[in-house]
């Protein structure tokens, strides 16, 4: 047998025969000793490190997240939303593990609603990053889309995240006062960027465990909670802002006109309860349109109010006790010579009382009353009905208007202060001091925000200009222009005293003049004129129709407006003709 | 007969203690209970390591079956017909290699496969059979130990598929048919001079191997010497599967729990690095015991070897089990962070297929060498 064929072997040639017990013994110890340096290094590894590797390798699927939070929303003062976030989807990727998916890219790019040839260019640009976002704040299509195409191709590297959306429900209707957010949640424009401390959210962040592929898979701990901005209840009446912005839109279309402004002031309250511009725009679909179409033209631009400051001329003469409503004053021949500048009217209205000169917006009248006083008396009344201040709204790009100290005044400057020119307002100042005649001559800070009901009329927010005497008359005076011989037959609500004084200003085009026949049609005026709960600017910009008055363009606008106001507060009629006094009654009776 | 040290706990007589039915089968009873234990042992980490997938389990066992049918129908072989084929298998094996180089397919950017249309062959795992097979029978045609011309025919023999294997390139298996080869001549028994010769020799031989080596293969062995340097890379898997291991502590966290693992943090989890699962899952107690299942299976080849009767039979059977042992210590070894990445499965329980087959093969043949012993 072999065995003993190599014990013989062994005796013959002792020199070269290797000693096998020995080699097997060797061959055993090696063997052990390998077994023993193997349990050794799991030994070291499970039990002496154990502890530094646990941490290490908790180090990497433990991870802080960031937990999205809603930003507050926008209400209208009944609580209507008017901004809102809504928890959409985004779509992010792993370029560096996508760009080996290449031929999944087009069905992908499908799903997404996006362009096949850019995502593949974006991934390979970004072929050593490990994060790039796809698609923001898809729909929930998409996402469903995107979902199905990464299954079917089972794509690595595409991941979603929850974030918010902003939606303006009002869309194009507030656009202007609220303004919108940019994609990442701050404000941009409006409210949104004027509060944006008080709505904007903190993010929270959670210590979640992740896998290899970033995915989370369960959460750990929340370290700081998600903290969600706070909402905003503003002063406008969405019925109301409806209302408004439907009759602009619809006079600014009708007259041709390159713009418009409403403002509706609560005079009790001194909250805007409308604000309403054109052209606009819709912030859920377009943020880019020109600035022509984001700006909130109520505070933003100015105007020369024209006719419409004439019976603050008026108030100032009687606080001096210096005419009564009845003092008579010649305006014929409907010109005055002032130095070598020339005042007109439209026609010659001879001699009027000082409620005719309001009546027939007579500027001979204005300047002649104006002359009765001093510069400083006209400069003084205007400067503390807020011309040349801002409102305190606290609006971004909000503009103070042009008024210049009465110091630099010269003698026809001042004149034409006395009928509107030379100074420049916002929509927004003007319906401001109107809201004083209203108010019986108390001012009372305008407002964007909804004020506790329990603050107002608070004496230390309140401050007298004009003597209530004084506002009463001018009141009076201002319904005759809404008479049947004044200016603005058009602003008439039935039922209802209306106050108020129309304006066509010719739009000056710098140094050369007034010329060009371009004009802006102002109408302001107060409801109920007895005692006054609401007060209402229009102001048409450059109407390019065949009328441009604003006893035409537009007082129509606010007679629309205010009778639905008028109906939306259920403001008692105060003005009953006969026929509507026995309707009245018979609605009354049982 | 009892030379081995193993031999009063595992000279277990077939005759006495297996019914007559697998006897007549040629199975070695020891052995089959080693190797099921370790599979069923296998497939329930894989279902762990495979994301709880029932199908990579399905996968696994399909291939087992075919590996123990083999295993079983080469235990039917006599070792004298096994000697006899060993050249041919050898040279055919070569053949392929030099096909695969020609027109194989690539896979992971290593040509290493046959495509037939309908099986897919990978000629290298046929040499890690046909070298010592080879070896064994050209030693075997002289009286041993061997002179200078059979060790030098020898050597060559092996070299010729190393080499082939290694432009493939293929470290993993190189070093596995390499193994088989030295294993071989070492149980022919070399003289000491003769092995202090040869490992002179092969040091001189070390620089030219690195500067022959693929620049992967070189960042391999930097990166095993510090991970650090390429975290992200290389790095990655040695760094990965460490504190998978190492985060099972004593006793583990217990099956289908590892997180590392689970979080898909760890690479090739259900195939190379498997045994990381099972130091996350099983801890350091399950680790032994799988070691000492590793521990019975070599012992339990060991001692056929000692056992057998003719040169043939012995150097095979000896060549089989370090072979085995050597994939055991380098995979390990490599998971633990011992040694460098060499892509060697954990025998009989990482996922995949060739591997699977060639080891069941070879201990078909250990069966046929201890089964095939003639009654004296």
């Amino acid at each position: 047998m072999v065995i003993r064929n190599r014990r013989a072997r062994r005796v013959s040639t002792r020199r070269s025969k290797p000693n096998l017990p020995l080699r097997r013994r060797l061959l055993v110890g090696a063997l052990s000793l390998a077994f023993v340096a193997l349990s050794g290094g799991v030994f070291y590894r499970q039990v002496i490190q154990t502890e530094f590797l646990q941490k290490e390798g908790a180090a990497r699927y433990l991870r802080d997240g960031v937990i999205a939070a809603r930003r507050g929303m926008i209400l209208d003062r009944n609580g209507e939303p008017l901004a809102v976030s809504t928890p959409v989807e985004t779509v992010w990727a792993e370029p560096r593990k996508l760009v080996n998916q290449l031929e999944a890219i087009p069905s992908l790019a499908t799903a997404l609603g996006m362009d096949g040839g850019q995502l593949r260019e974006k991934i390979e640009a970004n072929r050593d990053k490990g994060f790039i976002y796809l698609k923001r704040r898809i729909s929930l299509e998409e996402s469903n889309a995107a979902r199905e195409v990464i299954a079917r191709h089972k794509i690595e590297g595409v991941d979603f995240d929850t974030e918010y959306r902003r939606f303006y429900p009002g869309a194009e209707v507030f656009a202007h006062v609220i303004g919108f957010t940019d994609i990442e949640d701050h404000g941009q424009e409006g409210i949104e960027l004027a509060r944006d401390d008080v709505l904007k959210a903190e993010p929270g962040l959670h210590r979640v465990i992740r896998d290899g592929r970033k995915r989370i898979v369960q959460e750990v701990e929340q370290i700081r909670a998600p903290r969600p901005g706070s909402d905003l209840v503003l002063s406008l009446d969405r019925r109301l802002q409806y209302l408004a912005y439907r009759e602009l839109k619809a006079a600014v279309t009708q007259h041709k006109a390159k713009g418009g402004t409403v403002v509706v002031l609560d005079v009790a309250t001194g909250e805007v309860l409308a604000m309403v511009n054109q052209p606009g725009f819709n912030p859920n679909i377009d943020r880019s349109g020109g600035i022509d179409r984001r700006r909130n033209r109520a505070l933003t631009d100015v105007m020369e109010p024209g006719s419409t400051l004439k019976p603050l001329v008026v108030a100032a003469a009687l606080e001096k006790r210096l005419v009564s409503p009845t003092t008579r004053i010649a305006t014929g021949p409907g010109t005055y010579n002032v130095g070598k500048n020339v005042v007109r009217d439209v026609h010659n209205y001879g001699t009027l009382d000082v409620t005719g000169i309001i009546t027939k917006s007579s500027n001979v009248g204005s300047v002649k009353i104006a002359q009765m006083m001093s510069y400083a008396d006209l400069w003084s009344l205007y400067d503390r009905l807020g011309f040349g201040h801002a409102t305190g709204v606290g609006f971004p790009g909000e503009s103070r208007g042009n008024f210049r100290h009465h110091s630099t005044w010269r003698p026809f400057e001042y004149a034409t202060q006395a009928f509107g020119y030379g100074l420049s307002v916002t929509s927004l100042q003007l319906a401001q001091a109107y809201s004083v005649l209203a108010a019986d001559g108390v001012k009372r800070p305008v407002t964007l925000f909804k004020r506790d009901p329990s603050a107002v009329g608070s004496r230390a927010e309140e401050v007298r200009i004009l003597s209530a005497d004084t506002a009463r008359k001018v009141r009076a005076m201002m319904e005759t222009v809404v008479s049947e011989k004044g200016t603005a037959k058009l602003a008439a609500i039935p039922g209802y005293g209306v106050g108020g004084k129309t304006g066509t200003a010719k739009k000056s085009a710098g140094k050369a003049g007034y010329g060009g026949g371009r004009y802006q049609s102002v109408f302001a005026g107060f409801v109920p004129a007895g005692q006054p709960r609401l007060v209402m600017v229009v102001m048409i910009d450059e109407p390019g129709g065949a009328s441009y008055y604003g006893g035409t363009v537009a007082a129509p606008v606010f007679q629309k407006v205010m009778e639905g106001a008028l109906r939306l507060f259920n403001v008692p009629p105060d003005e009953l003709a006969p026929a509507m006094l026995l309707a009245h009654h018979r609605d009354a009776a049982p | 007969m009892g030379i081995s040290p193993f031999s009063s706990r595992l000279d277990w007589d077939v005759r006495t203690a297996a019914p007559g039915l697998l006897k007549r089968m040629h199975v070695d009873v020891p052995l089959l209970m080693g190797l099921l234990a370790l599979c069923g042992f296998g497939l329930m980490v894989l279902y762990s390591a495979g994301d709880q997938d029932i199908q990579v389990v399905e996968r696994q066992l399909i291939r087992l079956g075919i590996a123990f049918g083999l295993m079983l129908a080469i235990a039917q072989i006599p070792p004298a017909s096994l000697r006899r084929w060993s050249f041919g298998l050898y040279a055919f094996g070569v053949l392929m290699l030099v096909a695969v180089l020609i027109v194989g397919d690539i896979g992971k950017g290593a040509q290493r496969w046959l495509d037939f249309g309908v099986v897919r062959f990978q000629p290298s795992e046929l040499l890690k059979l046909a070298v010592p097979m080879t070896v064994a029978w050209l030693l075997s045609m002289r009286p041993l130990p061997p002179r200078l011309l059979s060790i030098l025919l020898a050597i060559m023999l092996t070299l010729i598929p190393v080499v082939l294997i290694a432009k493939q390139p293929d470290l993993g298996t190189s070093l596995l048919v390499v193994s088989a080869g030295v294993t071989v001549l070492f149980i022919a028994g070399l003289s000491w001079r003769m092995i202090v010769g040869l490992i002179v020799v092969a040091a001189a031989l070390a620089p030219l191997v690195w500067f022959g080596m693929h620049d992967y293969q070189r960042a391999r062995v930097m990166t095993f010497l510090d991970p650090e340097t390429d975290p992200l890379g290389t790095g990655y898997h040695i760094i990965q599967s460490q504190i998978a291991i190492g985060s099972g502590g004593l006793s583990g966290k217990g099956w289908l729990n590892g997180t590392q693992s689970h979080l898909e943090f760890l690479p090739e989890r259900h195939t190379d690095f498997i045994f990381a699962v099972i130091g996350e899952e099983f801890g350091f107690t399950g680790i032994l015991a799988l070691i000492g299942l590793y521990l019975f299976i070599i012992g339990r080849g060991l001692l056929i070897a000692a056992r057998a009767q003719e040169n043939y039979g012995r150097m095979l059977a000896g060549g089989l089990t370090l072979v085995f042992f050597v994939y055991l210590f380098v995979n390990t070894g490599m998971v633990i962070g011992l040694l460098p990445v060499v892509g060697v499965p954990l025998p009989l329980i990482s996922y995949g297929g060739t591997s699977m087959v060639t080891l069941l093969a070879g201990f078909g043949m250990l069966m046929s060498i201890e089964t095939h012993r003639s009654r004296k």
